[in-house]
């Protein structure tokens, strides 16, 4: 334990030290222009932005969603050995992981089929303006979504092993842990709903306008 | 963040844990058994709980050292189940669980090698917690010394007999020495380990840890009075890991009486509270049933959280509190003296 923190540590203080010399080079050189926040915004690609944000999506669910299932499952396991009945009843911890795989699954189809190309260099204003919104739109509900079902995930796991141990020891615990858990996967749902509304408005390709 | 990653590893282990933990005797199943007559009765009892039939190839009648070793080799098979299943760090904690028992079975075969015992005698005696591999060669040892270098160097034990070798002979008030200062070395050990893991184990374990050094300071303290043990020597076997350390000790280092020790544990506010109503008198509970109980409450509370170690120690811990009930309630039965049948310790 002492040792990761240390080591961590470490790295974290090479890297700012790294930053700060390049960063202080630039500065002092006169060469302080070059650090521009505006021409990264603009450089980057709205395709990059946008699979970037579908990737996040379901990428970080998935990864939620694992961690709940397996956080879960192996209690359920050990539990099982000793009082069988709890096996059936503590699938809902694990349907409710696998929820939050789907919401990302959605999420993530949803966007890829707002994605479309247009003329990058040749295209009007409009069109440019109307693009690029739909590509920070697109990051944006992606990552909304991919990091509230990543703690959506770790939360129901969380809670459904805990769900699973007490069930077996007094089987009334179970529809009383199970009301925490609903409210852990609604955070997930939170996450959904954002995404939903970010993209309602984008419209990429040839004939979008702002 | 225990929570996030203990399941990998300790989730299916702990689920086991919690199950076996159901099984152990409820009050209810204790007020059947005070009320058996016989043991067979009592066997009765036993097989409508987690027991089951454990008892149903022995012969009749029953004795109670032959339903000791069967209890003893129910808790066996479960430990051993735990340990096959386990990975690191896991299973440098279950061991560290069955070092205590290997000094246990040390210092019996050294014991009755002095007293001229055949070994083969007392391997049988020996708890099977315990057992190493170089356990038949203890009988060739004299002196420490000599024991360390031809038995013990090879199994775990062998960092905690720095402090003990001397070439004094192995003779019985040697043995008790060396018997604590083993038990000083290991419980030290353990509890840097637990304090290395950290997190939710190292806060439900060393709590524990602390109390069986400070339990093991008084009661070697206690036991000393009118011995020939001088009070330097006392202050090498306490424990450092607990409470008591380092005032209490030193101050339980220069006690002549149980005034004194009593005295020392008023400064400590949970230990005041076992010093007081202790006592000789009939009706009394005696200080060791005191340390018993407030054992038996910490483990029970190293249930209420999740995703750490803590819960092995205890489950084991507890399941030798009820192997000594169950043992207790049976002499009571078997020799037909019920006066103090309820001086068990209740657990849940």
């Amino acid at each position: 334990m002492a040792s990761y923190a240390t080591s961590a540590g470490i790295g974290v203080g090479l890297v700012t030290l790294l930053a700060l010399y390049v960063g202080m080079t630039y500065c002092l050189t006169g060469f302080g222009f070059r650090f521009d926040v505006g021409w990264f915004l603009e450089a980057v690609s709205p395709y990059q932005w946008a699979c970037t944000g579908i990737a996040m999506a379901i990428a970080l669910s998935v990864c939620g969603a694992a961690w709940g299932i397996f956080t879960t499952g192996t209690s359920i396991l050990g539990g099982g050995v000793k009082v069988p009945r709890i096996k059936t009843k503590n699938l809902i911890s694990i349907i409710l992981c696998e929820a939050v795989a789907i919401y990302g699954i959605i999420i993530a189809i949803v966007l890829g089929n707002l994605l479309e190309d247009f003329d990058f260099y040749n295209a009007s204003w409009e069109v440019t303006a109307a693009n690029y919104y739909g590509g920070y739109s697109m990051f944006g509900a992606g990552l909304t979504v991919g990091f509230s079902n990543l703690f959506c995930g770790i939360a129901v796991g969380i809670v459904g092993s805990g769900a699973a141990l007490a069930d077996a020891q007094n089987p009334t615990l179970f529809v009383k842990i199970l009301i925490a858990e609903i409210f852990a996967s609604a955070v997930g749902l939170f996450g959904v709903i954002v995404a939903i509304i970010l993209v309602t408005k984008v419209k990429m390709g040839k004939s979008a306008s702002i | 963040m225990d929570s996030l990653s203990f399941n990998i590893n300790g989730g299916y282990l702990e689920g086991i844990v919690r199950g076996f933990k159901s099984g152990i005797l409820k009050r209810t199943d204790y007020l059947n058994l005070v009320q058996c007559e016989t043991l067979d009765d009592l066997k009765l009892h036993l097989q409508s709980t987690d027991y089951g039939n454990f008892l149903a190839n022995e012969p009749s009648p029953l004795s109670v050292s032959v339903i000791d070793d069967k209890l003893r080799e129910k808790l066996v098979s479960e430990f051993e189940y735990l340990r096959n299943h386990s990975v690191e760090p896991l299973s440098t904690f279950l061991d560290y669980i069955r070092y205590s028992y290997m000094i246990d079975n040390i210092v019996l075969l050294i014991t009755g090698t002095l007293h001229q015992r055949h070994i083969s005698e007392l391997i049988p005696k020996c708890h099977p917690l315990g057992s190493f591999e170089q356990m038949e060669a203890i009988h060739v040892a004299s002196t420490p010394a000599e024991l360390y270098n031809a038995v013990l160097v090879d199994t775990p034990l062998a960092p905690y007999f720095i402090d003990c070798i001397s070439e004094h002979d192995l003779d019985e008030m040697n043995i008790e020495i060396i018997r604590n200062t083993l038990y000083k070395a290991y419980l030290e050990d353990f509890h840097s380990f637990c304090k290395n893991i950290g997190g939710t184990t190292a806060e439900a374990m060393c709590e524990i840890l602390a109390f069986e050094a400070d339990r093991r300071a008084f009661i070697i303290t206690i036991n000393s009075f009118g011995t020939e043990l001088s009070k330097d020597d006392r202050a090498k076997l306490y424990p450092r890991c607990g409470k008591l350390f380092p005032d209490g000790l030193s101050q339980l280092a220069r006690a002549d009486e149980y005034e004194q020790v009593r005295q020392v544990a008023e400064n400590y506010g949970g230990y005041r509270t076992l010093f007081e109503g202790a006592g000789t008198n009939p009706g009394d509970k005696t200080l060791e049933d005191k340390f018993f109980e407030h054992e038996v409450k910490l483990n029970v509370n190293a249930f209420m959280q999740q995703f750490h170690f803590g819960v092995f120690y205890a489950y084991i811990k507890l399941k030798e509190q009820e192997c000594r009930n169950i043992v207790w309630i049976s002499e009571c039965v078997a020799q037909r003296h019920r006066a103090k049948i309820d001086s068990y310790i209740p657990i849940f």
